[in-house]
């Protein structure tokens, strides 16, 4: 196995960066309308701050699903590359649904995971990433072989460009600090999901009269 | 003419093909014992997508992602399986206004053997009422393939979901074994 399949970055040795610096960056390697699927919190808030792309749906509840959400619009359509950002508590709330995408494969998915070892939103508790869980190894262990952490902003950017040619399933993790997000969102869930569905190519089409 | 939906036989046949013929081509389920046939049917059935999830809340995801990239699912779950849905009705489906077609095989009633289970069953419909989620007990195969077509349709032209609970009337159930667990 080669270093870059396997990750030669741990967790404990990966750089600490900033949640929003990195979404922009991440928004900012999108040419392709390209779905991104927030989930509930800071996650959110850092991907409304980066930018309101009509491709962008942003979770109001439903902590954990923002994967499956985002596989379901994988296989809806294969073609449009889909992104999940999900944080560290979310993710062990729903850490089946890892071998759900592992096992369905998708190639134009890619799961980010924002890990500041907290459920941040609710007070800064820890979360057992912040001690003993490896959510990358998790992820390589529910059979999603393409999973990292990212060392470094650079390394990050790296990442994500493999990511989106699209030889998923793939994960990358980043330990994050601990500053909120940037900005809170507008929690309006029918217009966040008819903006989506526009931003898809799917209303306007005809799918909700059939 | 050879239409599928009626002259479909079993239930299970009826929810195959009226899924097929209003153009539901996901099925993501927890298995259950009573829905087995239907489950095999659809996974044999290349039209459908079919895949079984490690939770009932994580299907309700994957079937709002794909309704919102433009492909209609049904999430198939027993009875116990409801019990962890709720939130994700509530938070997603519901203000979202997703037509998820929610089908539960009915356990705890008509001659349950598990009080787990039927406590579950209990639960169910004053959940769904009070989040004003359609829902409609099934006991008739007659009836089967009207209150599916109708009710599907319902769903998206309202943009809301539905729950279809499969009544042991029309299933035939979980039948009791004085050897059997669970």
């Amino acid at each position: 196995m080669t270093a870059k399949s396997t990750g030669a970055i741990g967790a404990h040795n990966a750089k600490v960066m900033n949640r929003l610096e990195l979404t922009r960056r991440l928004v900012g390697q999108l040419k392709r309308d390209e779905a991104v699927i927030g989930g509930i919190g800071n996650a959110n808030f850092d991907l409304w701050a980066s930018g309101q792309r009509p491709q962008n749906f942003y979770m109001l509840g439903s902590m954990g699903l923002a994967i499956p959400i985002s596989l379901g619009v994988a296989i809806a359509q294969p073609r449009r590359h889909v992104l999940a950002l999900e944080g560290d508590g979310s993710l062990l709330m729903q850490l089946g649904c890892l071998s759900t995408v592992a096992q369905q494969a998708p190639k134009n998915l890619t799961i980010i995971v924002w890990d500041n070892g907290m459920y941040q939103i609710t007070g800064g508790q820890p979360t057992t990433s912040a001690t003993t869980a490896d959510l990358v190894g998790i992820a390589r262990a529910s059979g999603i072989a393409n999973s990292a952490w990212a060392a470094d902003e650079a390394e990050f950017d790296r990442l994500v460009t493999t990511a989106l040619k699209g030889e998923g399933p793939s994960l990358i993790a980043a330990r994050i600090d601990g500053k909120p997000g940037a900005e809170k969102i507008e929690r309006d869930p029918v217009q966040i999901r008819e903006r989506f569905m526009r931003g898809l190519g799917v209303k306007g089409q005809g799918v909700s009269n059939q | 003419m050879n239409n599928p939906v009626t002259h479909a036989t079993t239930w299970h046949e009826t929810v195959h093909a009226t899924l097929k013929a209003n153009n539901v081509k996901l099925a993501v389920y927890v298995p259950d014992r009573v829905l087995t046939p239907l489950i095999k049917s659809l996974h044999d059935d290349p039209f459908f997508t079919t895949f079984a999830t490690t939770r009932e809340e994580e299907a309700l995801g994957i079937v709002s992602g794909a309704w919102m990239g433009g492909l209609h699912g049904a999430v198939l779950m027993q009875t116990s399986g409801f019990a962890t849905i709720p939130n994700a009705l509530a938070s997603l489906v519901v203000p979202c206004q997703i037509p998820a077609l929610i089908f539960v095989s009915e356990r705890g009633t008509l001659g349950e053997f598990n009080l787990g289970q039927a406590m579950v069953c209990k639960t169910m419909r004053p959940v769904l009422n009070s989040l004003a989620v359609e829902n409609i007990t099934i006991t008739r195969q007659d009836e089967l393939a009207f209150i599916l077509d109708r009710s599907i349709k319902q769903a998206v032209a309202t943009q809301a979901p539905v729950t279809f609970i499969l009544s042991p009337l029309l299933t035939g159930g979980k039948v009791f074994n004085p050897g059997m667990r669970a």
